[in-house]
């Protein structure tokens, strides 16, 4: 095993817009936005043909049908087709989590180049059988003679038709995310306007992003479609204002305008040694650092559904030697404004601070202004698999277009859990850190 | 004794027809079940900027395990924190469902009476959120301890609010003011779990004094049983309150002698035998009832709870001698007796407790008993003479000041004396004994001695008197 680790550039990304569900990519399947979103990258990074150490990629909602989704993918993109591909799931943490598995191999001397990448649709979702009906379907499956197979299917009733629909509920609560958040933004005493300034904010961002052309070499057009659906540059607060709550009863704070709403789309992001990015002329845009993934019991000891990156964080921070603010830009998943708002309260909070994270002084706060400066998940939609590598490739170029610094990504996921991870570009302004 | 208008409005067409009529309704009070917690449910704490007892009830509510949330306020959020509690935030303006069984305000920063709005901040968007059987509590300065005028008045006017919140609050809830005296802060956690546990049910509207404590070691105390170990004394102890005194503090692991005259040893023999107790049949009015009591207790005693008393109902005008001055010797005199021999033999052990049991007779007077006022009001006069002079002797003596409390007694009343005296409080119901015997056992807990000197009355917050 090799001991030493080497540097992991993330070199280049690119995706296809997100839509809104049930619309412009409604028959879209995962396997036809991911290789899209692939193509684009072998096109962007000049891989055609090319026979990369490994594509790492999955999405939340799967068909069984997609048992090797991210390898059938690959196998219609013009890779080298002996590229070897698996795929991972966790929750809304997938695509990034794909990218630490992926850049782990790199650092280790593994692997010198791979692709990490998400896909995921609402639109196309997988409806299962009847559970009763695919019971009764097995059980005659499994009786040899003629009239046992006919027995058991008379077992068959009319109400077997109705198909299991994949359901937005934490399986252990039986609340769905949404309902999870509302409780964390009363816990944590988050206001309706913050979130609307926030939803706002993240609009005007995404917006301006395309006006300067951030987004030029970071997409690629999919189904006619050329920016996020989803965005709304003219997005007001005192119109977000209007709308009524969705989750958390009638006192909620959270809206269909301060959430994100369900979407298609998927993503990719190249990440090489930096020798192999050298050799082929490629940029070297941002190193990722670090990685860190973290959960909460949010079933028995009632903790916040979405609060496991605020601990993530903490601990990588406190591996790397830096503190909150050795950081130039930070992108935090907007899977609900709120959800956002909660992670920076709390690592604002003495008590949460002390008593959860064990720390005697609290994270403290950060530069709203280094918040999502190029739009997030509210504004660009959220295609759950599809968020790391949408937020990786953006901040990597964000750092290198600003000429350097350190970034900090974190994204919160179903099931209690957080995934989080850190970026560098060459000349870091902001002082701090044992590794920089 | 039973209730039977509690009863009819608590279920479901007499709750229908009370509330179209306007009748009162009152919310079956909860009450303390061995190892239930101190509060069951979650408490709030705010506090007035620049108060100094935020950090002590944070503390406090930590070490008594109570789920907590603060207001979003930094102040209070580091005090939380440096005391170690996981408290949750609440955010008046983006409240939620939150619902609260206790609200805990630190009133301690009000130095102006031009600041007495942050009453109105804090109780505004909350008071609704009380649960049933909630609590609040304010905590305050004696006004007497105040740096100034403007602090004073400002300290003063929280008894106010605090007995009007009482009125107004409803559905069992009982608010209380605590006077915490400078360098009484660490004293707080006996007085904080009785008011805010299901113990003080019947305890509301009361003005509570928490001084600095009456012994040098702070006592280490078992919460499930803070009287293990201690010996107890209660007079008049064969039946009613005086019985479910002696239970309450055989429950928090006293050891007891139980004393009532010998006409009721049988009661009394069939009380101490469940309890396990010891007993001394005896007449305290009899000259020689201390020497004989001191004689028992040689070996010395933690607690003594004058509980024995009479009333010889007249008007002044129909009340021979004889009738008035039994009642005085049971009531006050043969008390004051008592206590000068154990006091004078010194066997009144360190940390010891004298408890009196008033009335809400002797505060508020009352037709026909002016022989009975006289002997409550005496009991009040003893306890605020002896405080201090105990006080050095590291010991504390406390009344408690019962209002209706459904017993034998009160069950033979007239009935529509009955129903006033039930109804007219703001739990709209009568005490029970226990409520009595818990505000007593409070008193009686090692760790109450910074709580020294108070008359509280167990009164629901009785109209009369108040």
């Amino acid at each position: 095993m090799n001991p030493k680790t080497r540097p992991v550039a993330v070199v280049g990304g690119n995706r296809i817009p997100f839509a809104r569900s049930n619309s412009t990519y409604s028959k879209a399947s995962n396997q036809d936005m991911l290789t899209a979103a692939l193509d684009g990258l072998v096109d962007r990074c000049s891989l055609d043909g090319e026979r990369l150490g490994e594509v790492v990629g999955g999405a939340v909602l799967k068909h069984s049908r997609d048992r090797d989704l991210t390898r059938e993918s690959l196998l219609g993109t013009r890779l080298a087709p002996e590229t070897p591909a698996y795929d991972v799931q966790q929750a809304c943490g997938t695509g990034l989590e794909a990218a630490i598995l992926v850049a782990n191999k790199i650092a280790l001397g593994q692997i010198d180049a791979g692709i990490a990448c998400g896909a995921d649709t609402t639109s196309d979702a997988p409806i299962g059988l009847n559970e009763d009906l695919r019971e009764v379907l097995l059980d005659a499956n499994r009786e040899r003679s003629t009239t046992g197979k006919l027995k058991q299917l008379a077992r068959v009733r009319p109400g077997h038709v109705v198909p299991a629909i994949p359901r937005n509920e934490e399986p252990r609560t039986g609340l769905s995310m949404g309902e999870h958040c509302a409780i964390m933004a009363a816990e944590w005493g988050i206001g309706r306007d913050e979130q609307d300034e926030l939803a706002a904010r993240s609009h005007h961002n995404l917006a301006s992003a395309y006006e300067r052309g951030f987004n030029d070499d970071l997409l690629t057009p999919y189904l006619g479609l050329e920016r996020d659906q989803n965005l709304r540059p003219d997005s007001a607060v005192e119109k977000l204002a209007k709308l009524g709550p969705v989750f958390g009863g009638p006192e909620g704070t959270l809206t269909a305008a301060n959430s994100t709403p369900l979407s298609d789309g998927a993503s990719a992001v190249l990440l090489a040694s930096e020798e192999w990015a050298k050799e082929r002329g490629l940029p070297v845009l941002a190193t990722f650092v670090d990685g860190q993934t973290a959960a909460v019991d949010h079933v028995h000891k009632r903790e916040g559904l979405l609060m496991a990156p605020a601990y993530a964080v903490a601990r990588m921070l406190d591996r790397a030697g830096l503190t909150l603010q050795d950081f130039d830009l930070y992108e935090i998943h907007e899977a609900f404004a709120a959800q956002v708002l909660c992670t920076l309260r709390a690592w604002e909070d003495p008590v949460f601070c002390r008593e959860r994270l064990g720390r005697e002084q609290p994270l403290g706060a950060i530069d709203r202004d280094k918040l999502n400066v190029n739009g997030g998940s509210l504004a660009a939609g959220h295609p759950f698999a599809a968020t790391g590598g949408r937020i990786v490739a953006s901040l990597a170029k964000a750092l290198s277009e600003r000429g350097g610094g350190r970034g900090l990504i974190s994204i919160c996921a179903a099931g209690g859990q957080g995934v989080v991870a850190i970026l560098e570009a060459p000349g870091a302004t902001t002082k701090g850190g044992k590794r920089s | 004794m039973s209730d039977r208008y509690s009863q009819i409005v608590n279920s479901l067409p007499g709750r229908l027809i009370a509330g179209r009529v306007g009748l009162p309704q009152p919310t079956p009070l909860e009450r303390h079940r061995p190892g239930a917690p101190v509060l069951s449910g979650r408490a709030l704490l705010g506090a007035a900027p620049g108060g100094r007892l935020a950090g002590p009830i944070a503390k406090a509510l930590a070490e008594a395990g109570v789920q907590a949330a603060t207001v979003g306020d930094g102040e209070l959020r580091a005090a939380a924190a440096d005391a170690g509690l996981d408290a949750a935030i609440f955010n008046p303006d983006s409240p939620g469902e939150q619902r609260f069984k206790a609200l805990v305000f630190d009133a301690t920063g009000i130095a102006d009476s031009t600041q007495l709005v942050e009453l109105q901040r804090f109780f505004h968007p909350t008071a609704r959120r009380v649960e049933r059987s909630g609590r609040v509590v304010v905590l305050a300065t004696p006004p007497a301890a105040c740096a100034g005028p403007r602090e004073h008045t400002a300290q003063r006017a929280l008894e106010g609010f605090t007995r009007s919140l009482g009125k107004e609050i409803g559905r069992g809830a009982t608010v209380q003011l605590v006077h915490v005296a400078p360098k009484a802060e660490g004293e707080l956690a006996s007085t904080l779990r009785f008011l805010l546990s299901p113990r003080s049910a019947y305890v509301s509207g009361q003005v509570i004094e928490v001084g600095p404590r009456v012994v040098k070691k702070a006592p280490r105390v078992d919460w499930e049983r803070p009287l293990a170990g201690r010996r107890a004394l209660v007079t008049g102890a064969s039946r009613g309150i005086g019985a479910a005194i002696a239970e309450t503090l055989r429950r928090d692991g006293a050891d007891l002698v139980l004393l009532d005259v010998p006409a009721l040893s049988d009661d009394l023999e069939a009380v101490a035998k469940a309890l396990d107790a010891d007993t001394l049949a005896l007449d305290i009015t009899e000259e020689g009832a201390p020497a004989a009591i001191a004689a028992k207790l040689a070996d010395g005693i933690d607690v003594v709870v004058h509980n024995a008393g009479v009333t010889r109902d007249r008007t002044i005008a129909k009340m021979p001698t004889e009738r008035w001055s039994t009642l005085m010797e049971i009531n006050l005199s043969s008390e004051e007796r008592i206590d000068d021999a154990l006091l004078d033999a010194g066997l009144l052990r360190d940390n010891g407790r004298i408890v009196c049991v008033s009335s809400m007779s002797g505060i508020a007077g009352n037709s026909g008993q002016t022989n009975y006022a006289t002997s409550k009001a005496g009991v009040i006069g003893m306890v605020e003479a002896l405080a201090p002079a105990l006080a050095k002797r590291g010991a504390t003596i406390n009344a408690v000041a019962p209002g209706f409390i459904e017993t034998q007694m009160t069950g033979r009343m007239p009935i529509a004396i009955r129903e006033a005296g039930r109804r007219m409080n703001s739990m709209s119901q009568g005490g029970l004994p226990v409520d009595v015997a818990e505000t007593i056992a409070w008193f009686a807990s090692p760790a109450s001695a910074g709580v020294n000197g108070n008359v509280v009355r167990v009164c629901g917050q009785s109209l009369l008197g108040a």
